[in-house]
């Protein structure tokens, strides 16, 4: 960044805390100054940056520029007739919930975690446990605002459509969303109405998954990936809807007794920052799961629960991701079509026979997807799981595991990768091509990159040594720039 | 770009020719198709080399001018070295074992290795670091030597130049902390390469081959310090600390 002189270089990692890379970051507080940011990277480019959520290096930019999003905060727009809110784009969803449930509103789609800002749920079109139901939340997205190379301008599904659908998706590299609009969803309670069930093994779990999400708006299975042979893939269900006055108990409905829309969201843990390297092993992984397994109920049904609790449970432990140690972890989330189920089963079978089990693995069935280029959902299966690194087969397995996917059809999130081989991206996303010509018309120098664009080869005509245009159009010399931290 | 399981994707050999380089930039290259570059002071004879890591599954293989020895044109040649894309591993495998007889004999033969193993190798060091630090990631793998960790009577020009050179390079990578850019050393014993051609091998010897797999398993766990074979880090441990009249007469 020059001119400004407000850039700072920084070790940047993404949430499984896997290699760093050094980056200049600027933090913009206004969205005139995302202009002047993009405006101003040079060879090594830049890339925008929200709350680091996602596992691998999407949003990092080595030895280039970051944009860190998080100052571009606030609800600028909100009509309540409608539902719809316009957004800054740093804003995240734990600020939008807290403003806006206690109106009876509720955000169209929420990942794991509410520490997520908005462009970054959007540049990754996440998914929740309602995918089944009401789709990606591009979906719900009604315009953007996007920053290139070549100026700023307005999209939505009707406006630039392609620009818009190569954004919602693509992982910051069509430019730096400063502003998305949402369309949100009325509730009348803060609470969840929830259904939990046990399903014996993996079949058991696809079946009761097939007969009955349609019945909820929310669902999603924990998956016990230590136990082995018959009983491979037993599972606790959950589903649920968000739940009517009626669904409460009466005392809680009479006037006075407390507020139906009521949030009040709380970190209760902080995993220590000492947590020695490497806790989590493959014997803890082993207990972690037998524990819950145990203590999910047999069955249940509606049992209320609060809004973090249901679908953001693992925000209750700041920091959590420190229990993986220092050499991290990788998250594995792919997804397959409905009728290539197996696949699922053989992930699990070959990490377990692997030892290489997982502490967290969730399965869930998508709904129809995007039309975003490299957006992630399809209608199928999907599993996520998160995988210590250490285990020296780990590599050559999820090697194996791609090539599998790949062959039923299916896809890996790059939202959360950090190891694909870049050969198979293609494979995985077939409309590449059509995503990259649309990126080098907005960027025809390849200003916007990433660590994860470079490692996967997603821009390739982003060349390092390139001499970039300036807005007007002339062309700036690829001058040696001076290294260092602070730069005049 | 190193991944989220330390593979990496492009390596550059300096001294392109080096048994143990070659080794290594096989063992990081090959498994993921990536891209090598190898550096040496006659890229013709650099071509045998770059054919068999094609063959072995390197994605591309380049070859490029690097004399270790002419200081003046470091910088110029590391920079062009870096203008075709990013470089995950730099290795740093020029080396002369030299003859320490006649270096005793002749003093312009010892300043010919400390000008290559020391000053030469310093220099390409800087020069790699800078670019390193630029890109805001990657990891120098610097060769040093059992050698350098206590300094012998029969070789110890070899050994104060790689001495020299390992203290350079620990420190380097203290230099580059925050940077995203990392430095290994490595330390083998002796390692059975052209280098070494000729001479009995001595106990803890290792392949180049058994280099490359420490310093991959080295990349990947984030170390600073490598000993090849592991053995040698207590060994010398106790060699480091034996008393002057007792280390003389060992027959090392
Ligand atoms: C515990 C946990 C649970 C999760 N659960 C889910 C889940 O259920 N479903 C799901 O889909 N994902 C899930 N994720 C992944 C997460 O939702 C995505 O990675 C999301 O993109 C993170 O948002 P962020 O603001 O942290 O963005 P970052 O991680 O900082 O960035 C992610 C990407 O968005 C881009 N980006 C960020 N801001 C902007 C902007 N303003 N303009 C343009 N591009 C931008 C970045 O360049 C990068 O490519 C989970 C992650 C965690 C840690
Ligand atoms: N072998 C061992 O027992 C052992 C043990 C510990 C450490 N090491 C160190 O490991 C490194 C690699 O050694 P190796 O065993 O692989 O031996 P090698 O095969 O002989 O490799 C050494 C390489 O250095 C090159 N070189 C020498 N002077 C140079 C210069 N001025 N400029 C550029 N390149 C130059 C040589 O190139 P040419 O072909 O042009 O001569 C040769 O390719 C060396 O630093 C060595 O000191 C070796």
């Amino acid at each position: 960044m020059p001119a400004d002189g407000g850039a700072d270089r920084r070790l940047l990692a993404g949430w499984g805390r896997t290699p760093a890379t050094a980056a200049d970051v600027v933090t913009p507080r206004r969205a005139a100054e995302v202009g002047t940011a993009v405006a101003g990277a040079d060879r090594r480019g830049l890339v925008a940056r929200g709350l680091g959520r996602s596992y691998g290096d999407a949003a990092q930019n080595a030895g280039g520029t970051v944009v860190d999003m998080t100052g571009l905060v606030g609800l600028r727009a909100f009509d309540g007739d409608s539902g719809l809110a316009t957004v800054a784009a740093g804003t995240s969803i734990d600020a939008l919930l807290r403003a806006l449930v206690p109106l009876g509103w509720f955000v169209p789609v929420t990942p794991g975690t509410r520490f997520v800002t908005v462009g970054g749920a959007v540049a990754a079109d996440v998914h929740g446990k309602n995918h089944h139901h009401d789709g990606s939340i591009a979906r719900h997205v009604t315009q953007l605002r996007l920053d290139t190379p070549l100026g700023a301008r307005t999209v939505a599904p009707d406006r630039d459509a392609d620009v818009f659908w190569a954004t919602a998706g693509g992982m910051g590299l069509t430019g730096v969303v400063t502003e998305v609009t949402l369309r949100l969803l009325a509730i009348r309670t803060s609470l969840v109405r929830v259904d939990t069930e046990r399903a014996d093994d993996l079949d058991d779990l696809m079946a009761r998954m097939v007969a009955g999400d349609a019945r909820y708006r929310y669902s999603v299975a924990w998956i016990d990936c230590v136990t082995r042979g018959r009983s491979l893939g037993r599972a606790v269900l959950t589903r649920g809807d968000h739940a009517e006055p009626d669904d409460l108990p009466a005392k809680r409905r009479r006037p006075g007794r407390g507020d139906l829309l009521g949030y009040d969201p709380h970190v209760r843990l902080a995993a220590p920052g000492w947590m020695p390297s490497g806790l989590v092993r493959p014997l803890t992984a082993r207990l972690l799961n037998e524990a819950w397994f145990r203590k999910s109920p047999r069955s249940r049904h509606g049992e209320l629960h609060s809004i973090p609790s249901f679908f953001h449970p693992l925000d209750g432990v700041r920091d959590w991701n420190r229990m993986y140690g220092v050499r991290g972890f990788v998250q594995y989330q792919f997804v397959v079509p409905p009728a290539a189920g197996e696949v699922v089963r053989t992930a699990l079978e070959r990490l377990t026979a692997a030892r290489c089990p997982s502490v967290l693995a969730v399965v869930k069935r998508f709904g129809d997807a995007t039309p975003g280029h490299l957006s992630f959902p399809r209608p199928g299966w999907t599993l996520a799981l998160d995988l210590p690194v250490g285990p020296p087969a780990l590599p050559g397995l999820l090697d194996e595991l791609d090539e599998l996917v790949v062959a039923a059809g299916g896809r890996v999130y790059l939202a959360k990768d950090s190891r694909l081989r870049p050969e198979l991206v293609a494979a995985m996303y077939p409309r590449l091509d059509e995503w990259r010509e649309i990126c080098a018309r907005l960027d025809p120098d390849g200003v916007v990159q990433s660590d994860l664009s470079r490692r996967l080869g997603l821009r390739p005509d982003a060349r390092p040594e390139r001499p970039r245009r300036r807005r007007d159009g002339s062309a700036r010399g690829a001058s040696v720039r001076p290294v260092g931290p602070a730069r005049a | 770009m190193r991944d989220g399981l330390g593979t990496v994707s492009s390596v550059l050999v300096l001294g392109g020719g080096s048994d143990i380089g070659l080794a290594i930039a096989r063992r990081l290259a090959a498994p993921r198709r990536g891209r090598v570059v190898l550096a040496g002071r006659d890229p013709h004879r650099l071509h045998e080399p770059a054919e068999a890591l094609r063959a072995a599954g390197a994605g591309t293989v380049e070859t490029a001018l690097f004399d270790a020895d002419d200081t003046d044109t470091h910088p110029g040649a590391i920079d062009a070295l870096f203008a075709g894309g990013d470089l995950d591993v730099a290795v740093l495998a020029a080396g002369v074992l030299g003859d320490q007889e006649a270096a005793e004999r002749d003093p312009r033969v010892a300043v010919d290795v400390l000008h290559t193993n020391f000053t030469g190798c310093a220099s390409a060091a800087l020069c790699v670091a800078r670019r390193l630090r630029a890109q805001g990631h990657g990891t120098l793998v610097v060769l040093s030597s059992v050698a350098g960790e206590r300094v012998r009577r029969s070789n110890f020009v070899y050994g104060a130049s790689k001495a020299g050179l390992d203290g350079f390079a620990l420190a380097l990578g203290d230099s580059l902390v925050g940077s995203g850019a990392r430095v290994v050393v490595v330390r083998p014993g002796f390692v059975t390469t052209k280098m070494t051609a000729g001479r009995a091998a001595v106990p803890f010897s290792s392949t180049a081959e058994e280099v490359a797999a420490a310093v991959d398993a080295a990349i990947r766990r984030g170390r600073e310090v490598v000993w090849v074979p592991a053995v040698l880090r207590p060994v010398m441990v106790v060699l480091r600390h034996l008393p002057r009249a007792l280390f003389r007469r060992l027959p090392l």
